[in-house]
């Protein structure tokens, strides 16, 4: 480690703000493209069963 | 070679060896990811221009190495469709739009947080960022077309179509910091040359890009298998599945 404390570390030299706020977006688009994607898998498997109760009703 | 490329295109095969494959692509991705984080926050030597925003670097380039390099494998995946018609490639590019649209955006964003300690503005209409916004624009537009279109086959051709014209947009995102009087710097890197930075900074750098490109690759499978899912429902394997 570079900083010699937390504090330090948080500050960033005064870069603190846009070095956490950047790393923060990021975490946000990475946990966006990582639930999304399981969401509509769960959407799809759903609907892919009322599709085939459906079906089995005709 | 060929025997396997064609089993690959179709959609079960995708669907069993992507679902072999994941769970190992996604532990990689985030080992590198948690990896190339810890040591780009903490352990990367300041920059004796920029200071700690320099930082940002190792969320900011390989965002945008991802955003071109995304385009790039969605307009294959248009160009093969449009050429074979083969099914899954219309599934790939659909579902790396998306994908990429994220990426692009998140390297404007930081470009933009980076840009304000570095060069004292969060946004000018300098060829590079101007030509990276048209790239996001052009990913919306993938998205958009697709959902405004009804018949698969058509808006899958009309998004190929537009997916392929728009690669245009490519090279010049890639030498407007030649071609023009531009505020973002040229490349540090190229495959030819040695990188005009210290090793303990793009040792990280380079840790981080593996991490997004298998980051990206298995959200990729992700969606495709889901979107298999939606589209052959009705054959006998989904089914059973």
């Amino acid at each position: 480690m570079i900083f010699e404390s937390f504090g330090a570390f948080m500050h960033m030299g005064g870069h603190g703000q846009f070095v956490w706020c950047a790393y923060g977006i990021a975490t946000l688009v990475i946990a966006y493209n990582v639930i999304q994607p399981i969401l509509m898998r769960r959407k799809v498997i759903a609907l892919n069963k009322q599709r085939i109760a459906r079906e089995g009703k005709l | 070679m060929w025997g396997w490329f064609h089993r690959l295109g179709s959609p079960k095969s995708f669907y069993e060896i992507s679902g072999f494959l994941l769970p190992a692509m996604f532990a990689l991705a985030g080992v590198l990811l948690v990896t190339g984080t810890v040591w780009a926050l903490g352990f990367v030597p300041q920059d004796y221009q920029q200071g700690h925003s320099v930082r940002i670097m190792y969320i900011h380039v390989p965002a945008a190495i991802l955003a071109q390099s995304g385009y790039m494998m969605m307009a294959a995946a248009g160009a093969v469709f449009l050429i074979w018609r083969i099914k899954l490639a219309d599934i790939a590019l659909q579902c790396a739009a998306p994908i990429g649209a994220t990426l692009t955006f998140l390297a404007l964003v930081t470009g933009a947080i980076w840009g304000k300690p570095t060069w004292g503005t969060l946004w000018v209409w300098d060829a590079r960022l101007t030509s990276t916004l048209i790239l996001f624009f052009l990913y919306v537009g993938v998205i958009a077309l697709r959902s405004a279109m009804d018949g698969r086959e058509s808006a899958g051709r009309a998004t190929a179509m537009l997916a392929v014209v728009g690669l245009i947009n490519l090279p010049i995102i890639k030498y407007s910091v030649d071609w023009w009087f531009t505020l973002h710097q040229p490349s540090s890197f190229s495959l030819t040359e040695k990188p005009s930075m210290p090793i303990e900074m793009w040792l990280p750098l380079l840790v981080m890009v593996l991490g997004f490109y298998l980051f990206f690759f298995s959200v990729w499978a992700v969606r495709i298998r889901t979107e298999i899912l939606n589209r052959e429902y009705g054959t006998q394997w989904v089914q059973s599945l």
